[in-house]
Parts: C-alpha cells; structure tokens; sequence
C-alpha cells in the first residue's frame, strides 16, 4: 500500500510543478539559510582559531607596555634583553623554550630584483615555539647562532619575489647594503589576520640583527613557549612576578609590560563565532518553521481545491487511511524535495559566500543531515493536519463540490 | 426484480433519510422498498427533489439510510462503518456520474488504472485490465488523452471504462447522460446495454429521460421520497429495435 501510495503521490507532485514548488519554496529557503549560516559560521570559527594558532598555541607573546589600548604618556618602557630572557629560561618552571626578537623592515636586493620585507633577528627557539617547516635547506646551527653569523631563512613571499619561485639555498641577497647567506626557504603559512602576509621575512640570528640593522640590544618580543604539562595561565603569573622584579615595578603600581596568552584569545574568539553561529542558526531556524507552516498552508488550500479528487477517490473505494497516508507522504516527499533543494543550493551559496567572507569552503556533514531530518520531519508534522482533513471528507459532498 | 423466492442482490426495507436536524430537518426518503436482481437493468425516474439521488447514494454504500435496512448480497449494509463500505464500493461497485468526474490532467488510462491501484494491481497488470477496459468503451486509441482533450461522450466512457474496471457486480449511473446530446446519449445507453447484458453487470441508472429509461427493464418512479410504481415490461434494447 506505501508503493501505491507513494506513485500517487509523486504523480500528483508532477502533474502540478508549479504548486509543488510554491509549496515547497518555503523549506528551500529555510533549509538553505540553516545549512549556509551554520557552514559558513563553522568556517569562520575555523579560520579564526587556524589565523591564532599560526600565531602558536601554548603560547605567551611578552611585550614592553602596557598593552592594547592602555597606558600613554610617561617615558617609554624598557625593552627586554637578553639577561631576561636568560632569567625566564632559567627561572621559570614549564617554560620550553623561549625566542626573543628584534627586527626591522628593510629592502632585500638579489640580482636586479629588490623587494621590501622584513627582517626578523630570532633565535633557533623561534621554531621550537611555533613550528614551521623548511621546504629545502637547513636551520642555522647553535654555533652560528652564537656567532651572529650572516645566514638567513627566507619565506616564500621573499623568495616569489626575489626568486620567481625558484631555489633560493646557497645565494647570497643583500638586504639593506648588508648580505646573507640563504640557508633555507620556510614553507607558506598564509595571511595571519592581525600580521598581514607572514611569508614575508627573512629570519636571521639575532645576534646578526642587533650587530648590523638595529644597532642596540633591544628584545621588542619574547615568545615564550609553555610545556604541555603546564598550564599557560600558571606560567604567566611567574612570568609577570619574575618581570615585575626585574623591572623593579613596586607594589599597586601596574606593570609596563604585556602578556598575551593565544590559547586563552583563541578560546574566547572561537566561544564569540560560535555564539553568533548558534544566533544566526536559531533565526534561520525560525525561517525553517515558517517554512513548514506554508506548507500546512498550501496543503490546506490544495485539499480544499482537490475536494472533488478525494471524493472520487472515496468513491472508487479509497479507505479513509489510504486518503490520509497519500497527502500525507506527498507532504513528506515535497518536504523532502524542498530539503534536498534546499542543501544543494546551500553548497552553491557557501562555494559563492566562503570567498567574500574570506573563509575556506568547508562541508559540515551534520548540519546538512540535521537539516534534512528536520525537514522531513516538517513534512509530517505540517502535513498530517491537512491529510486527516482531507481523509475525513464525506465522499458525497465532497464529489459535489465545485 | 426478484423474480423466485431466492434472496435479491439488492434490497431496500422502510428505507429513510433525513438530513439536518431540529426545525430544519429535511426528510427526502419516507420508507423506500426495493428489491433489485443480479443482472436487472433499473431506471429510476421522477421529479427532481423526489429522493433519486438520495436513493442511489445509499445503494452505493456512500451514505447511510437514517432507519430502515438495506441488504447487498445478504449483508446489513446500515451497519457497516465507513471504511467497511469503502471496501465494498472497491470490489463490487462501479459509478458512473452526470459530471464525469475524471481527474484532471491526468490520461485516460491513469483514469482508469486509478481503481486497480487501490485493489494493489501490479504495474503489468493494471495497465492490460485498464487497456482492456478501454477497449470495451471503444477509447483503446485514446488512452494518452486527459479529459481536456476528450468531448464529453468521450469522457462519459473513460467514466464508464473506469467504472467496469474492476470487473463489479453493480454499476451505479446518477444522470449519466445529463450533460450529453441525445446521439451521445444513445451511445451511452447502448454501451450500458451491452455491459448488462454480455458481461452481467446489474445497472442502476438514474435519468430525466423517457428515452433512455426505455433502455431498462424496469422503471422505478419517484415521488416525495417514495416509491410511486414500479413499471415492468421494458425489454432491454427496444428503444433502438
Ligand atoms: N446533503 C443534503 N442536505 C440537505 N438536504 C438535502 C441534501 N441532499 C439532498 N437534500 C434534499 O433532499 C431532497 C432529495 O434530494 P435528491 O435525492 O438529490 O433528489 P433528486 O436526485 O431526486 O433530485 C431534496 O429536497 C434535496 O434538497
Ligand atoms: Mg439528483
């Protein structure tokens, strides 16, 4: 009885296509807003917590100042130097390692071709802290680290740049009248949402960028990496005793200098996009319901357009049942329909929307299986009040109608 | 008509109807008896308001009598509930109606396969047994056409072909002939004639129309919800003699 059922309701679906799909318009719409707002909320979060852990995870950022948007006026506070972060190393437990830097912009210069870039003085802790492979060549040693020797490792920017795209090892590129040889090209990271570009930098010792760009001992950054084991929030509060000693800061008075934790930005990032994913999913939600309404709406107006159809399907000795199980399943298969239509045309709007919001296409299998279920589900919720109408027509009347 | 001592096919006992209630209550059947046979040709005749249609909805097993009984092949049909006549419409009743009542864009073969759907017909078989129904009202090349397409004699016997389809034993006819010419009209008696009497089927027929109740055997006059007379004698097919 489902299969004739079912033939029968796909008929009815076919013979009228343009009411078929007014009806069904409703979950379109809804299913799509659902599926896209979820899809692309997803994407966002991802690409948010991917553009913070580029900056590294179980990671602290140590700034002179004190902070965003706070402290002004007054002498400038003090830069680090190299006895902190020998003290941080040495003092503070959890810590893996730590990797100061100074820098500069600077214009790199090989063979007629010259870019401006940036210099970025570091020790090989750097890559400890925030991982980041070499796609050829070979990391400066201990040795010319401590020597300050003029090697670099160029990121892909410089070496599109400079290079066409071509192997860069073993040249010598001068940067600021100074030369150093490339030792290693890093592999892309992409654009960091705060950093602009992070593929363009040469990296050298710090030592090498003291001595010859900035001339003085400065550390504008540490980054201090944080041991698995230990919690980033512990090593911060050591971290900000061990500072404020050193930098002699009494007591009641603020610190000059910041600490921002990643992985604690990351989480209140992430918990803000989810947020907002869950708010815009809940009015799409809504859009969803209106949806399966207008399809109560239109199944009503068809059982009382189609009275004289059910009644000679009455006559012709339908049960009340085999009336009700046909508008019903064909509620479900244009719910259905409607869903599937609905997810297909989500896919076309995220591959459409991903690129202006600047987030990756992604495809979120639970939301598209959710939505879909919810949709059929709409089909019967919606659907059962105008079938059971429909089954309860008296045949007589209901063959008389006009 | 009964005509042994043997049980009819169809009997009405003191049947009545009365539609609304309180002040406004309507009595259209005051007490209608009726006995019809396996395989009569009946026409039932009289003035409009007398109760005919009331009379046929009740012998189709659409409606229920208010008191009285009514016997189909031995069974108390007023006793029955809804879904119970609809089973019994399904297997031993075919209709014909003045309106047609043919789906619309829908072919006249879906038309007529649409009963064999609800008996649960495999695809083959509906097909042939509509195809073969088809042929007997004489639309077998037809049988792509939606009712849009069709005139109303054609109509009226894609009605009749899905009526016959399931092969019933009583063919129930309210005006059949109502919206038709008289040359369409005679086509449709003798088609009605020829199904009583090559396949059997009994026909109830309701009509206006002396010249088409002169196609049946009997003629069952109406008037005021009762049974005025009943006239004998008609032999099937004079009308044309
Ligand atoms: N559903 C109904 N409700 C109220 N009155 C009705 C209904 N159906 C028929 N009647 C009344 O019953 C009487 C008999 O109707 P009907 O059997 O259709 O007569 P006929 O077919 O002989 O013209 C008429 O007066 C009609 O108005
Ligand atoms: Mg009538």
């Amino acid at each position: 009885m489902l299969g004739t059922t079912f033939l029968l309701a796909i008929r009815s679906i076919a013979r009228h296509k343009l009411r078929s799909f007014l009806t069904t318009l409703g979950i379109i719409i809804g299913v799509a807003a659902v599926v896209t707002m979820v899809t692309l909320g997803n994407a966002t979060t991802k690409a948010v917590q991917k553009q913070i852990s580029a900056l590294g995870t179980n990671m602290l950022q140590v700034r002179p100042g004190q902070g965003f948007g706070r402290g002004g006026g007054g002498p400038a506070p003090a830069n680090f130097d190299e006895d902190d972060v020998q003290a941080i190393r040495d003092q503070i437990a959890g810590v893996s390692a730590v990797a100061p830097q100074a820098g500069t912009s600077g214009t790199a210069i090989y063979n007629g071709a010259n870019a401006t870039t940036t210099v970025n003085g570091t020790t090989l802790g750097y890559f400890q802290v925030q991982p980041w492979a070499l796609t050829a060549g070979r990391y400066w040693t201990a040795t010319e680290e401590s020597a300050g020797k003029g090697v670099c490792i160029i990121g892909n920017t410089v070496r599109k740049n400079l290079y066409g795209g071509g192997d860069a090892v073993g040249t010598r590129l001068r940067i600021n009248g100074i030369s150093c040889d490339v030792i290693g090209m890093l592999s892309t990271r992409g654009q960091a949402g705060f950093g602009g570009d992070q593929d363009d930098v040469v990296i050298m010792p710090i030592k090498q960028v003291q001595r010859r760009f900035t001339g003085n001992r400065d550390i504008r950054l540490m980054l201090v990496g944080v041991d698995q084991d230990y919690s980033t929030s512990a090593v911060q509060a050591s971290l900000t005793s061990l500072l404020r000693e050193r930098r002699h800061i009494g007591n009641g008075k603020e610190d000059d200098f910041n600490i921002f934790d990643t992985a604690q930005i990351s989480a209140t990032l992430t918990g803000t996009t989810t947020l907002l994913t869950q708010i815009v999913a809940a009015v799409a939600a809504i859009s969803l319901v209106v949806g399966g309404i207008g399809i109560m709406n239109i199944m009503l107006v068809s059982v009382t357009e189609r009275t004289r159809e059910i009644g000679i399907r009455l006559a012709i000795g339908a049960v009340a049942s085999e009336v009700l199980m046909q508008f019903l399943v064909e509620a479900v298969v244009l719910s259905c329909l409607g869903g599937l239509i609905g997810l297909v045309l989500a896919q076309l709007l995220i591959l459409l929307l991903a690129p202006l919001m600047q987030v990756d296409w992604l495809f979120v299998p639970e939301i598209n299986i959710v939505a879909f279920a919810i949709s059929a589900a709409i089909g019967v919720v919606f659907g059962f009040f105008p079938a059971r109408r429909a089954a309860s027509l008296n045949p007589i009347d209901a063959l008389r109608h006009e | 008509m009964p005509s042994d001592g043997g049980q009819p096919l169809i009997r009405l006992h003191g049947v009545t109807k009365v539609y609304g209630e309180g002040p406004t209550a309507f009595q259209a059947l005051k007490g209608v008896d009726l006995a019809i046979d396996t395989g009569d040709f009946v026409a039932v005749m009289g003035p409009s308001g007398s109760g005919k249609s009331t009379t046929m909805n009740i012998l189709g097993c659409l409606d229920v009598p208010s008191s009285g009984e009514f016997l189909f092949k031995g069974v108390h049909v007023e006793q029955l509930d809804r879904d119970q006549r609809a089973l019994l419409r399904r297997r031993y009743l075919g209709f014909v109606f003045q309106g047609f009542n043919l789906l619309a864009r829908t072919s006249a073969l879906e038309n007529v396969e649409l009963p064999l759907l609800y008996r649960g017909d495999a695809k083959a078989q509906r097909r042939e047994t509509a195809m073969a129904a088809l042929d007997k009202v004489g639309l077998a090349e037809w049988w792509d056409h939606t009712p849009g397409e069709l005139s109303g004699g054609q109509q009226q016997r894609v009605a009749i072909a899905r009526a016959i389809v399931t092969s019933p034993e009583v063919l129930l006819a309210d005006e059949p002939t109502g919206n038709l010419d008289s040359e369409r009209s005679v086509e449709i008696m003798q088609l009605l004639t020829d199904l009583n009497r090559t396949s059997g089927i009994t026909v109830l027929m309701v009509t206006h129309e002396p010249d088409m109740a002169a196609f049946a055997r009997a003629i069952v006059h109406f008037k005021d919800g009762l049974v005025e007379r009943i006239e004998h004698g008609h032999a099937a097919g004079t009308a044309i003699a």
